[in-house]
C-alpha cells in the first residue's frame, strides 16, 4: 500500500490531513470554549469574548451546583438514579423477550416480531401517551422515567438477530445435560453475547442520559427533575435563581451564565469519558442496526 | 349432527394442542411476557387511544378513560386542522426543512468517510473517528446550549469575530433567515461522525485490487474516489436516502424543539412541536390528536413505500 507516491498523491494527503485537522477542530472547539468559559469570571467573558480558556479560574459556577441549596446536584443523581436502573431493567426485559423471538419453533414468533417492529413505525403520538400516562398515575413519579423506556424495538431486533446467530448445537448439548430455557439463557446466551449487551446498553444509558423530554411532560416536581431538564431550563431563562435555586438566593449566586456552563460541563463529562472505551461496540451497534448491505 | 359432532371434535383438539404448546414453551412464555406486556401497555394502547381525534374530548383531568366516555365528532378535527393556516404552515415547513437536510446534510458523512479512508496513519485515522462521533451522544439540550453561547449578541466568540472586522452584532438564532441554516450546521455537527460509519465499513470492503488497477491505468487519488470507491458503494448511498426520506417527518422534533423560540416559529414548527405547544400547554388534545395521526398516516405511508424500494435494491430493509 505504502508504494512511492506520485506528487499528486502527496499533494492530496497533505490537503486531507490540514482538512481534517480543521473537522476535529470545529468538533472541538465548542466543547473547549464552554470548558473555558465555564471557569472564566463573568468580566473576563465580556472583556474577552475570543479567549478559550481563563487567565484566572473562577470555580463559583461549579461551587454553586455543588452547593446544598441548588438543584442541579439533585438533578445529577435523579439522572444517574433513572440511567442506571432504567438501563438495567431494560436489559433484563430486553433480553427475556429476545430469547424466546430467536427461537425459530417459538409459537407466534413472526407475528409478535411484525407487531414489534410496528410500532417503530406508527406510534399513538404525544397525546395519547400522555392521556396514558396520567392514567396510570405515573405523572410525578419517578417510574415514568424507567417504565415507558422499558423496551426499544431497535434495541431488541439488534439483540435477537445477535442471539439468532448463536449455535444451535451448544443449546442441544446443554439440553442434553438437563439445562431448561431459562438454564440456557443465563448460562450459555448471555454469557455469549457480552458485546451485543453492551451494545445496546450504551444505547439505552445515551437515551436515559440525555432525555428531558418525559420530564417535560409528565413532572412537576422539583426534586425529580433530571439534570438535562434544569439544564434546558436554565439555557431558555436569564436568571438561575427560579431554577436553579429551591432556597432563597444568597447575594453569592454566580451569573447565570457561569452556572449555565458549568452545569453543561458536568452533564457531559461523564459521557466524553466514557464513550472512547465503548466506541467499539457502539459502531458494532450501529452497523447491525442499520442496513446489512 | 354429524357435522357439528365434526366440529366439536377438531376445537376440543385445537384445544389441546394449544394447551399442550403453551405447556411445552411455557418457560419461554414467562420470559416474553414482561416485554409483551410493555409494548401491549406503552405501545399498543396509545394506539387505541387514537380514536381520540374521532371524538371530542372534555375531561382534561380524567385521563385516559375520559377518552371513552367522549362524544363522536367524526372528522371535524382534521376538518379544522386542514383549514387552519397551520395545515400549510407546518407542511411546507416540514417540506423545506427535510429538503435542505437531505440537500445538505446527507452528503457530508459521505464525503467525511471517503476522505477519513484515505488517512493513512492509524492512529490518526482513530482520533479523527473519536473526536467525530463525540458530538452524537451529546443531548441536543447540551448542543443548543452550545450553540446560545457561541451565537450569542452579547459575547459570544462569532458576533466576537464580527465586531473585530467591523460588522454589527446578529442575534442569529432569533433570526428567521437564519434558522434552518443553522439546523442544518448544527445537525452536521452533531451527526455527521455517526452517519460516517455506515459509509466507513462499507469502503473498508472494497477490493484493494481495484485502487491497484486504477493507479496503474494512472488514476489520481481524486479520480480512484470518483470511480472506484463512490461507485463500489452508490448501493448503500442509495438504501440510505431511501431510508432518509422515509424518515423525514420523524427525526428532527428534539433538534427543533430546543433551538426555537417566538421569534422563529413561523419557519420552524413541524408537526410535533404545534402538537406540543396547541396539545399539552393548551389542552386542545383531540384537535392536536388529529394533527399527530395525520402526521403518523402520512409518515407510516412514506416508511412502507420506500422499505419496499430498498428491498428492491437489495437491502434488508430498516431490521
Amino acid at each position: 500500500m505504502h508504494g512511492a507516491m506520485s506528487r499528486g498523491e502527496k499533494i492530496f494527503h497533505a490537503v486531507n490531513t490540514v482538512f481534517m485537522i480543521l473537522v476535529c477542530a470545529v468538533m472541538l472547539y465548542p466543547v473547549l470554549m464552554v470548558l473555558g468559559r465555564s471557569l472564566m469570571s463573568d468580566i473576563e467573558r465580556a472583556t474577552h469574548p475570543l479567549r478559550l480558556f481563563p487567565t484566572k479560574i473562577d470555580w463559583s459556577g461549579y461551587q454553586f451546583i455543588l452547593s446544598p441549596n441548588s438543584n442541579i446536584g439533585r438533578g445529577y443523581m435523579v439522572t444517574i438514579a433513572r440511567t442506571v436502573i432504567g438501563t438495567g431493567l431494560s436489559l433484563i426485559v430486553t433480553s427475556l423477550l429476545a430469547y424466546p423471538l430467536s427461537k425459530k419453533d417459538y409459537p407466534g414468533r413472526k407475528v409478535i416480531t411484525a407487531l414489534i417492529v410496528f410500532t417503530m413505525w406508527f406510534s399513538g403520538g404525544m397525546i395519547p401517551n400522555f392521556l396514558l400516562i396520567k392514567s396510570l398515575g405515573l405523572m410525578n413519579n419517578f417510574w415514568v422515567f424507567v417504565l415507558p423506556m422499558l423496551v426499544s424495538a431497535y434495541n431488541l431486533i439488534i439483540l435477537r438477530n445477535f442471539f439468532m446467530q448463536i449455535s444451535e448445537s451448544l443449546e442441544e448439548a446443554a439440553k442434553l445435560d438437563g439445562a431448561g430455557d431459562f438454564t440456557i439463557y443465563r448460562c450459555v446466551y448471555l454469557p455469549l453475547s457480552t458485546a451485543a449487551m453492551a451494545t445496546i446498553a450504551l444505547f439505552y444509558a445515551i437515551a436515559h442520559w440525555n432525555s428531558w423530554f418525559d420530564a417535560l411532560l409528565y413532572i412537576n416536581d422539583q426534586r425529580l427533575w433530571p439534570m438535562q431538564y434544569i439544564l434546558r431550563q436554565l439555557i431558555s431563562s436569564a436568571s438561575v435563581s427560579d431554577i436553579a435555586t429551591a432556597a432563597a438566593v444568597s447575594d453569592k449566586t454566580p451569573a447565570a451564565e457561569t452556572v449555565k456552563m458549568a452545569t453543561i460541563v458536568v452533564s457531559t463529562v461523564p459521557i466524553l469519558c466514557v464513550y472512547p472505551f465503548l466506541q467499539r461496540y457502539f459502531v458494532k451497534g450501529v452497523l447491525v442496526g442499520s442496513v446489512k448491505g | 349432527m354429524q357435522v357439528t359432532k365434526g366440529a366439536e371434535k377438531t376445537s376440543e383438539g385445537r384445544l389441546r394442542r394449544i394447551g399442550k404448546s403453551l405447556m411445552k414453551y411455557r418457560h419461554l412464555h414467562l420470559m416474553a411476557l414482561p416485554g409483551l406486556i410493555f409494548f401491549l401497555i406503552f405501545k399498543y394502547v396509545p394506539m387505541y387511544g387514537l380514536v381520540i381525534a374521532f371524538k371530542h374530548y372534555v375531561g382534561a383531568a380524567g385521563g385516559f378513560q375520559a377518552i371513552m366516555a367522549s362524544r363522536w365528532v367524526g372528522l371535524r378535527n382534521f376538518q379544522m386542522f386542514f383549514q387552519s393556516i397551520y395545515f400549510t404552515r407546518l407542511l411546507s415547513n416540514t417540506l423545506i426543512i427535510s429538503l435542505y437536510r437531505i440537500l445538505f446534510f446527507f452528503p457530508a458523512p459521505i464525503l467525511l468517510a471517503l476522505l477519513m479512508n484515505e488517512i493513512q496513519r492509524t492512529w490518526f485515522k482513530r482520533t479523527v473517528q473519536t473526536v467525530t462521533y463525540m458530538p452524537y451522544f451529546l443531548s441536543w439540550v447540551v448542543v443548543a446550549g452550545l450553540m446560545s453561547i457561541l451565537l450569542s449578541p452579547d459575547n459570544g466568540p462569532i458576533n466576537a469575530l464580527r465586531q473585530l472586522m467591523g460588522m454589527q452584532p446578529v442575534y442569529f438564532l432569533a433570526q428567521k433567515k437564519y434558522f434552518r441554516t443553522l439546523l442544518v450546521l448544527s445537525e452536521i455537527w452533531k451527526n455527521v461522525g455517526y452517519g460516517s460509519i455506515v459509509y466507513l465499513a462499507a469502503i473498508t470492503s472494497v477490493d484493494p485490487a481495484l485502487y491497484e488497477a486504477a493507479r496503474m491505468d494512472g488514476a489520481g487519488k481524486i479520480q480512484q474516489i470518483v470511480h472506484v470507491t463512490l461507485p463500489a458503494i452508490s448501493e448503500i448511498i442509495a438504501i440510505m436516502l431511501i431510508l432518509t426520506v422515509g424518515r423525514v417527518l420523524d427525526d428532527n422534533f428534539d433538534q427543533i424543539f430546543n433551538l426555537y423560540s417566538p421569534a422563529t416559529y413561523e419557519v420552524a414548527d413541524v408537526f410535533e412541536t404545534y402538537i406540543y405547544r396547541t396539545g399539552i400547554t393548551e389542552g386542545k388534545f383531540s384537535y392536536t390528536a388529529a394533527v399527530g395521526l395525520f402526521k403518523s398516516a402520512i409518515s407510516l405511508l412514506l416508511i412502507l413505500v420506500t422499505n419496499r424500494v430498498s428491498k428492491r435494491l437489495g437491502s434488508d430493509g430498516i431490521i
